[in-house]
């Protein structure tokens, strides 16, 4: 199979998944049946990928599941909460380093280790999240800019635990014996699972009354704490949840990458998070996933646009301004990014067709049942 | 002694340019309120400017002329053309304006190899490489020059505050802007000549800065110590991003000579951590900084 034409059936994947968002935020039909559609398309699409790309395109999904994945940790604290941070790369970072040496150093088995990496950023996170208390808004995202900018520094400065900039080789984690998957296939799924597994329990969380009081504190801390929130317990807590999922990202990201070092965890991977919350969708869960695939896709894409069309250009330095364009368009055009702008979208479809109802019950007569919109 | 005394002056040096890109974080503070996480990306930028005008022949001086007109029209194009609708679109939340300075951030850095095409360009190291003397101590000549461009421009922006009109206009509208539109501040230029200002002082930052080459990595970690600077100063004094600029400087230079974290050294790897340390401590226990006022906020 060429490379042109498996690239454009990613592209196809890619659609499919798309439009799984498409028809669960569109009215047609009832509810349950477009989220069964939707949910059962998307699921099928994120089933068949492994099953038919070649290795180094099923790493690169594995690669946009983990990004989705810190990004979701972030936007669940600058999304949700309302605390900037410019400095998840590090948190990713922590989780990373954390699996490489307890599993290449330690002997430590990939799992535990993962479990242990989570924890750890979790209390990192907390550490972080105490001062974080007092500093706010603008300063916040300064504080965590530093942090970013730090980590490589310390992965440096300590590198005879680290490898420095030199790097750690870490042994992979193999396909049980039986199971009939190759290595992609098998860090594939996995990561697939336990990302799936974050999505939901994060978007169970943001529904329930601990999301409530995380957006109330967003909106007004003032009128949160009159309320009865207690900020000071929820902003640790999503502070140390964010930095977990974050960390969590970034040991399983050693899984399909057995390789860290010290340019890796940059302040520009921490920048991408924010990149890809913001375009995605600030406050939505499938944001993130979707911000995901476009950081990493869109550039490559364009890349080869560029380049079919400008031969003498060096094309590759065109990406991260077509990035920055977009970025700040965002801001003016559609804040809510990529999500934001389908719910408005579905809204207004909602609006309208309960209007048709209404027009249509009253010149009707009123009969039939009241379709109670979603 | 005279090793000291050597490093203190490094430091002061290198503390002299986080000083200056300090101030123009300031010039910012003061009359948007807003912290520029472009403000490096910008100062890079601006350099290239005066590598521009440097390559076509200008002498150094002139060429520096050059970038800060050019920086000044640059910040007041991105002042009228980006900040000044995303801030009034924003009302109030913070993301907007973070995400707008990223955006110019990767923008910048993304430009700048793009316009001025090839490798990293050979730029000239202000005041020479030559050393003076001073208690045994070899002082670079650059040290003190920069030294010296710093006094300067500190004395010219404080008379341009504390004794012009314009000056007192740009402090009303930093410290209330309604107000100053009320009785006949021309706020909007007031902010779109703040921006400028700031990007022109990026460019002098920058030059001073470079140490004989010039690629878009020059203001990265320049600008980290330049918040710090800024935030143990207190975002809204000059005096204070000049003192904290200097004391972040020596601070980390003499850390990174002689400081230790639990038996390791400090080193030239870990200078950004004492920086990150004194960002973290001042905002959580004296967010005003050393000469800031404090904020009163209605709630």
């Amino acid at each position: 199979m060429s490379e042109t034409s498996t690239r454009s059936s990613g592209a196809y994947g890619v659609l499919g998944a798309g439009w799984a968002v498409v028809l669960e935020r569109l009215s047609i039909g009832p509810v349950w049946l477009r989220k069964a559609v939707a949910y059962s398309l998307l699921a099928g699409v994120l089933y068949w990928i492994p099953t038919y790309f070649v290795s180094y395109q099923v790493n690169e999904y594995t690669r946009i599941m983990t990004f989705a994945l810190a990004a979701l940790g972030l936007n669940l604290l600058t999304g949700y909460t309302g605390q900037i941070s410019v400095g998840h790369g590090a948190f990713m970072g922590v989780g990373a380093y954390t699996v490489a040496i307890l599993v290449t150093d330690h002997g430590m088995s990939h799992f535990v280790a993962i479990v242990i990496a989570s924890l750890l950023s979790f209390v990192l996170g907390v550490v972080i999240g105490l001062p974080a208390l007092r500093i706010k808004g603008l300063y916040l995202a300064l504080v965590t800019l530093a942090l970013a900018a730090m980590f490589p520094q310390f992965i440096k400065r300590f590198s005879d635990i680290t490898g420095g900039s030199s790097g750690k080789e870490v042994p992979r984690l193999r396909p049980p014996e039986g199971s009939g998957l190759v290595q992609d296939q098998w860090i594939y799924y996995l990561t697939l699972v336990v990302v799936v597994a974050v999505f939901v329990v994060v978007r169970n969380l943001v529904k329930s009354r601990v999301g409530r009081a995380l957006i109330a504190i967003r909106d007004n801390e003032t009128a949160a704490e009159t309320m009865g929130v207690n900020v000071t317990a929820y902003k640790l807590g999503v502070f140390g949840v964010s930095a977990l999922i974050a960390g969590l990202a970034g040991g399983i990201s050693v899984l399909r990458e057995p390789f860290v070092n010290a340019g890796l965890f940059n302040i520009d991977l921490s920048i991408t998070l924010l990149v890809i919350v913001v375009i995605g969708g600030v406050a939505t869960i499938f944001g993130p996933a979707i911000g995901a695939v476009l950081a990493e896709k869109l550039p490559r894409l364009i890349q080869d646009l560029v380049a079919g069309r400008f031969p003498d250009f060096d094309a590759e330095r065109f990406p991260p301004v077509f990035f920055a364009a977009a970025l700040i368009l965002l801001v003016f055009a559609a804040p809510g990014g990529i999500m934001g702008a389908f719910k408005r979208i579905g809204a207004e479809g909602r609006v309208q067709l309960i209007q048709k109802q209404m027009l249509g019950r009253a010149s009707h007569g009123g009969s039939g049942a009241p379709d109670t919109p979603a | 002694m005279s090793e000291f005394l050597q490093f203190t002056f490094i430091g002061l040096g290198r503390g002299a340019v986080y000083a200056t890109l300090a101030l123009a974080l300031v010039i910012i503070y003061r009359t948007t309120g807003l912290l520029n996480f472009a403000q490096g990306e910008m100062a890079m930028f601006c350099t290239y400017f005066v590598w521009f005008g440097y390559d076509k022949g200008l002498p150094l001086p002139a060429a520096v002329l050059v970038g800060m007109v050019g920086g000044f029209l640059m910040g007041a194009l991105i002042e009228r053309l980006l900040v000044r609708p995303v801030s009034k679109k924003a009302m109030g939340n913070p993301l907007p304006i973070v995400i707008v300075t990223i955006g110019l951030f990767l923008g910048l850095n993304g430009l700048a190899p793009i316009i001025f095409e090839g490798p990293a360009k050979t730029f000239p190291v202000p005041f020479g490489d030559g050393t003076v003397s001073i208690l045994g101590a070899s002082i670079p000549t650059r040290t003190l020059g920069t030294l010296a461009v710093l006094a300067m421009s500190v004395a010219v922006l404080w008379l341009l505050f504390q004794k012009t009109k314009f000056g007192l206009g740009i402090r009303a509208v930093a410290s209330n802007a309604e107000s100053s539109a009320l009785v006949g501040v021309p706020v909007g230029r007031m902010l779109l000549i703040g921006w400028g200002m700031s990007a022109a002082f990026g460019a002098l930052a920058g030059t001073l800065s470079t140490e004989g080459a010039l690629d878009n990595t020059l203001m990265a970690l320049p600008l980290i110590y330049a918040f710090a600077a800024a935030t143990l100063g207190g975002f809204d004094s000059e005096l204070g991003a000049v003192v904290g600029g200097l004391l972040i400087g020596v601070i980390t230079e003499l850390l990174a000579r002689y400081g230790t974290i639990g038996g390791y050294s400090v080193g030239q790897d870990l200078k950004l951590f004492p920086a990150f340390l004194l960002i973290l401590l001042v905002l959580v226990f004296r967010p005003a900084g050393l000469f800031g006022t404090g904020e009163v906020k209605r709630v």
